[in-house]
Formats: C-alpha cells, sequence, structure tokens
C-alpha cells in the first residue's frame, strides 16, 4: 500500500433548504480509486467543480468519505482518534495565503504546528530552520509576515507543514493568487521538497505548466478520475482536454497547431527545448 | 471616456511615520474604447491605480480627466463618476448576497434610482451579455459553479451600464475554459459595446492574447507602456521586476537561439505558429 490509498470514495454534499430539509445531493467525488506511493509527484487536474478540492480534503480527514475508504500511511482517515497522526502525515496547504499565517513573526509561524504537536522546544527550533531553509525562507525568518510578497507568504505556508515533518504535502492550487515570480518561487520550492527531502507531492493547479515534472497525473471530471497517466501521455491529448474544460502548456498548444497545419511533429512536447530540437530534425 | 492621468501621486498613510509612496507621477492617456492590460508584481500599485480610476481614492497630487473634465474639480459630480466606471474586486463572488442571481444584478441599477421596468431590463441585458444561461437567473447564487457565480458578479456591474470597466484579476482561481470564456466575454464589450477595458491580471498569456495596450506597474511607477509584442520584447527586464513575458516569447527565443529566423516579438501562440512556419519556409 502507497503512502496515500483510496478505494471506491464517494462524498456527498447534502443540500439542504432554511428549514433543514434535504433538497439534493450533490455527488461531488464518484468512486475514486487510487494509490500514490511515497515520493512520489502527482497532479490533480480538472475544471472547477470536478471534486478535486473535496477529494483532497478526505486525504487529510477534514471531509471523511460518504462511501469507500481512504488510508493515510495505513491508517484509516475515518476513525476518528487518528485524526492528529493523519494531519501530521499529509498536511495540507491551500489557496490563500492570508488565511494560513497565524504567527506575528514568520519563524514563530512555523513553529506553531510542532509546538502543538509537543515536540521540545530545542527540536522545534531545529525543525523551524531546516524548514525555512528548504523553502528558501530563511533569511526572513525575523520578518512580519504582514511585509512578506504572496509568493514568500505560501513558502512559509509550506515550510509551516513541513515542520511537522509530513511524508506527504497536499497543496490546493498553491499559486492562484500569485504574480508570475511567486508561482514560480513556490514551485520551485515544491519540487525542491519532493526531489531533495522525499516528501510525497500531491499538487492541484489550474496553470498547466507548472506540472510537466509531475511522475503522474489524474484529471478528474463530474467527481471521477477521467484520464491519468504521465504528463506527455495527458498532454498529447489536446481534444479531450479542451472538452474536459482544460489546456496544455503554451508549448505544446503551439506543437499541436503546427502539426495541425502539416508539421510532422510527435505528440504531447513539454518543453521548449523538445520542440527546438524536432523542428532542428524536419530541417534536417 | 477618455480618460487623462496627469503627475498623479498617492500616498498611503501621509503624514504618518508608515507613509508609503503608491503612485509615482503616473501620466497616463487613454483613448475611448482602449483594452488596457495592467500588469505588476504583488503590490506595484496596479490595484490603487484602477482604484483611482473610479473615484475609490483621491491622488495625493495630480489630476485625473475624464472626457476633459477634472474629477477633482469642486462641482464633478462623483456619484456619477462611480455609475460610469464600473469595478469589478478581485472574487467579486464573495460580494454576491441576494436570494437569487436576477436580484443580486438588480442591486446596482435599482440604488441608482431607476424605475422597476429599466432596473429589470438592464439585469437581463447584462445577464446576456456575460452568458448566464436563463435557467439560472432565479437560482441561488450560492448553487452556481466558480466561473457562473463570476459571471453573475461582473453582471452586476454591468446593469450599472458603465462606460469604463476595470476588472481586478477577473480569472484567478478559475479553469482554463472559465478563464477563456471571461476574457472573450470581457473582449466582446470592447468590440460591440465600445466600452474602455482595464484588465489587472497575472497572467502573462492572457494579457498577451487579449489586450491592445500593456501598462507595466513597478514600485508605483509606469515602467513600460506598449503593445503586447514591445512590452514583452523586454522579458528579462520584466523579470527583475517579478513578472515574465508569455511562455510562446521563451520558446521563440530559443528557437532563434537554435537558428531559426523567427519573429520573436510574436506573443500569442497563432502568432508563433505564424512565424515558425513562415522561418521553416511553409
Amino acid at each position: 500500500m502507497g503512502i496515500v490509498k483510496a478505494a471506491d470514495v464517494v462524498y456527498e454534499y447534502i443540500r439542504r433548504d432554511e428549514e433543514g430539509n434535504v433538497e439534493g445531493i450533490t455527488t461531488a467525488v464518484d468512486k475514486v480509486s487510487l494509490d500514490i506511493a511515497q515520493g512520489e509527484f502527482v497532479a490533480i487536474l480538472g475544471h472547477n467543480g470536478s471534486g478535486k478540492s473535496t477529494l483532497a480534503k478526505q486525504i487529510n480527514a477534514i471531509l471523511n468519505p460518504t462511501e469507500g475508504t481512504i488510508w493515510v500511511d495505513g491508517m484509516d482517515t475515518s476513525e476518528e482518534d487518528k485524526v492528529w497522526e493523519i494531519r501530521q502525515t499529509a498536511g495540507m496547504v491551500f489557496q490563500n495565503p492570508d488565511n494560513q499565517i497565524i504567527g506575528q513573526v514568520v519563524e514563530e509561524d512555523v513553529g506553531f504546528g510542532p509546538e502543538n504537536m509537543g515536540v521540545p522546544t530545542k527540536e522545534i527550533w531545529e525543525r523551524v530552520e531546516e524548514s525555512l531553509r528548504a523553502v528558501g525562507m530563511y533569511a526572513f525568518r525575523k520578518y512580519s509576515p504582514n511585509k512578506l510578497s504572496g509568493g514568500q507568504k505560501q513558502r512559509v505556508s509550506i515550510a509551516g507543514v513541513l515542520a511537522m515533518h509530513p511524508k506527504c504535502i497536499v497543496l490546493d492550487e498553491p499559486t492562484a493568487m500569485l504574480d508570475p515570480s511567486g508561482r514560480k518561487e513556490v514551485i520551485r520550492a515544491v519540487r525542491g521538497l519532493n526531489q531533495v527531502e522525499g516528501v510525497t507531492v500531491i499538487l492541484i493547479t489550474h496553470y498547466m505548466e507548472e506540472i510537466i515534472h509531475a511522475d503522474r497525473v489524474y484529471v478528474m471530471d463530474q467527481g471521477k478520475i477521467a484520464m491519468q497517466g504521465t504528463p506527455k501521455e495527458i498532454f498529447s491529448q489536446v481534444e479531450k482536454l479542451k472538452k474536459l474544460r482544460l489546456d496544455v502548456p503554451q508549448v505544446t498548444m503551439l506543437a499541436y497547431e503546427l502539426k495541425r497545419r502539416g508539421l510532422a511533429l510527435p505528440d504531447g512536447i513539454l518543453t521548449a527545448e523538445e520542440l527546438a530540437d524536432e523542428l532542428q530534425k524536419l530541417r534536417a | 471616456m477618455s480618460i487623462i492621468l496627469d503627475h498623479v501621486n498617492y500616498i498611503y498613510g501621509q503624514d504618518t511615520p508608515l507613509a508609503v509612496a503608491a503612485l509615482r507621477d503616473v501620466c497616463l492617456q487613454i483613448p475611448d474604447g482602449q483594452f488596457v492590460g495592467i500588469i505588476g508584481h504583488t503590490g506595484s500599485g496596479k490595484s490603487t491605480l484602477a482604484q483611482h480610476l473610479n473615484g475609490l481614492l483621491r491622488a495625493t497630487s495630480g489630476h485625473i480627466y475624464f472626457d476633459g473634465e477634472d474629477i477633482y474639480g469642486k462641482d464633478y459630480d462623483m456619484k456619477k463618476l462611480r455609475s460610469r466606471v464600473g469595478l469589478v474586486f478581485q472574487y467579486p463572488e464573495h460580494q454576491l448576497f441576494e436570494v437569487d442571481v436576477f436580484s443580486d444584478v438588480c442591486f446596482g441599477p435599482k440604488n441608482l434610482g431607476l424605475e422597476r421596468r429599466e432596473v429589470e431590463l438592464r439585469a437581463y441585458e447584462a445577464l446576456r451579455k456575460v452568458g448566464l444561461p436563463d435557467e439560472l437567473f432565479y437560482q441561488s447564487p450560492f448553487d452556481l459553479s466558480g466561473g457562473q457565480k463570476r459571471r453573475a458578479a461582473i453582471a452586476g456591474v454591468l446593469a450599472m451600464k458603465p462606460e469604463v470597466l476595470i476588472l481586478d484579476e477577473p480569472t484567478a482561481g478559475l479553469d482554463p475554459r472559465g478563464r477563456d470564456e471571461i476574457l472573450r466575454q470581457i473582449k466582446k464589450l470592447q468590440t460591440e459595446s465600445g466600452m474602455t477595458i482595464f484588465l489587472v491580471s497575472h497572467s502573462m498569456e492572457d494579457v498577451a492574447e487579449y489586450v491592445d495596450r500593456i501598462i507595466v506597474m513597478n514600485r508605483g511607477s509606469v515602467l513600460f507602456d506598449d503593445v503586447p509584442g514591445e512590452v514583452f520584447r523586454h522579458y528579462k527586464e520584466l523579470e527583475d521586476v517579478g513578472l515574465a513575458a508569455p511562455q510562446v516569447t521563451y520558446i521563440l527565443h530559443l528557437l532563434k537561439e537554435r537558428g531559426l529566423d523567427v519573429d520573436v516579438d510574436a506573443t500569442t501562440i497563432g502568432e508563433a505558429a505564424e512565424t515558425v512556419l513562415h522561418a521553416l519556409g511553409r
């Protein structure tokens, strides 16, 4: 069993009117099964309302499946006495950094998690230092979070999760509110955690170019997993992605457009270098 | 409605120890019906600039003219200005509050003191303009999808019949299709109704695709002000101020380095495909 495993997970939202009568049921996640290995970098794509955030919140036991089971590091997320252990194993980072930072000073904010876990003071400081270094924010440890840019705040949020020594980190659109350099900083930090620290990463995003280095991509639609594969396999299917309200990275789109207009190019080109190499072949 | 900003400065917390200059000597001239993109990193002054355009913030010094009239003039009707310049904030769906979508869109024009018939007519037109289907009109705004909510909120501003529309990151958090749909509707407002539009955005690709002109803000000043092709030619300087060029620009620069004679000023996929085919002699 991997670090995160889901078996036939269903999640239903019950809509009620003002008197509390049931108006209807929305199935946000519909029989999803997946198995994510320790150390993997997994991306989840899907349009607004496809169920990806609902799925993510179940990994962290914020929501519990209506049917089916999710295991985090072998622990069933519906067992109430395991909740804290599950949240320490699978940490979560959300879209808006301003809703996640509580400390008046960066290092205090990052120390909040381990302090609540009862980690001895000396070790808290060690964890704070290593976490801030891992996301490249150590130089800002004495700053007030208010003085940081969006990308910097988001990296502090990630460090806060990291200080709890999770095996897995789930990021739900962490770059949606950031400017281009903030986006780049956050994605670089996340890739570093995965490659250097070996933390399992589950990244939900609407920016297609952020996931070209993922090991595996799941695409959700109507609560189900509609596609899965490597980024190359997924982004080779431009038409299908567009139907699912998604997109491909610009370089993939350009190659697709050139192919449509008669150039002999392969599907699923993900980087400018690849495109340059392929065009070179055509000129030879 | 033509707009002129003449040496506009704005200082937050003036005369306090915390004073910060958010706009520095901004001079701009925006003709009628232009689609203008405003880009800049977090804290560069984009939103402060946007809030000056409808009088929500008052410049510390300098002048702003709408159709030649000084909006800080003694007799200028600021309330009227706000109905002529519509401002759509970030995450506008957080401001939806009525029991159904239609009533929510009616709220603005109702407050203008218009007759009920006119109010409803405007709400109907505005909802059509943003492409929201009729069957959603009497649903609770909270039951809509993210993209639909966003469009309902934009309709609320359009129902005021503004001549200028300012949108602060209208596509943040939307899926790619939702993003394209909203931007296409906005473009249509410009081409069909001749509205002047300001799009504040963090997405260089979106800006490159849709706008006529880009204003780059940095530390409260205008760093560049030109057509997309020209602005993104300075991609190195843009990176220095926390921005970037669209991915297409980087692709074309690499192809050029590798000996393909492409035009690096192309900023959209369509333009890039053209220049690549041309360079290959196809």
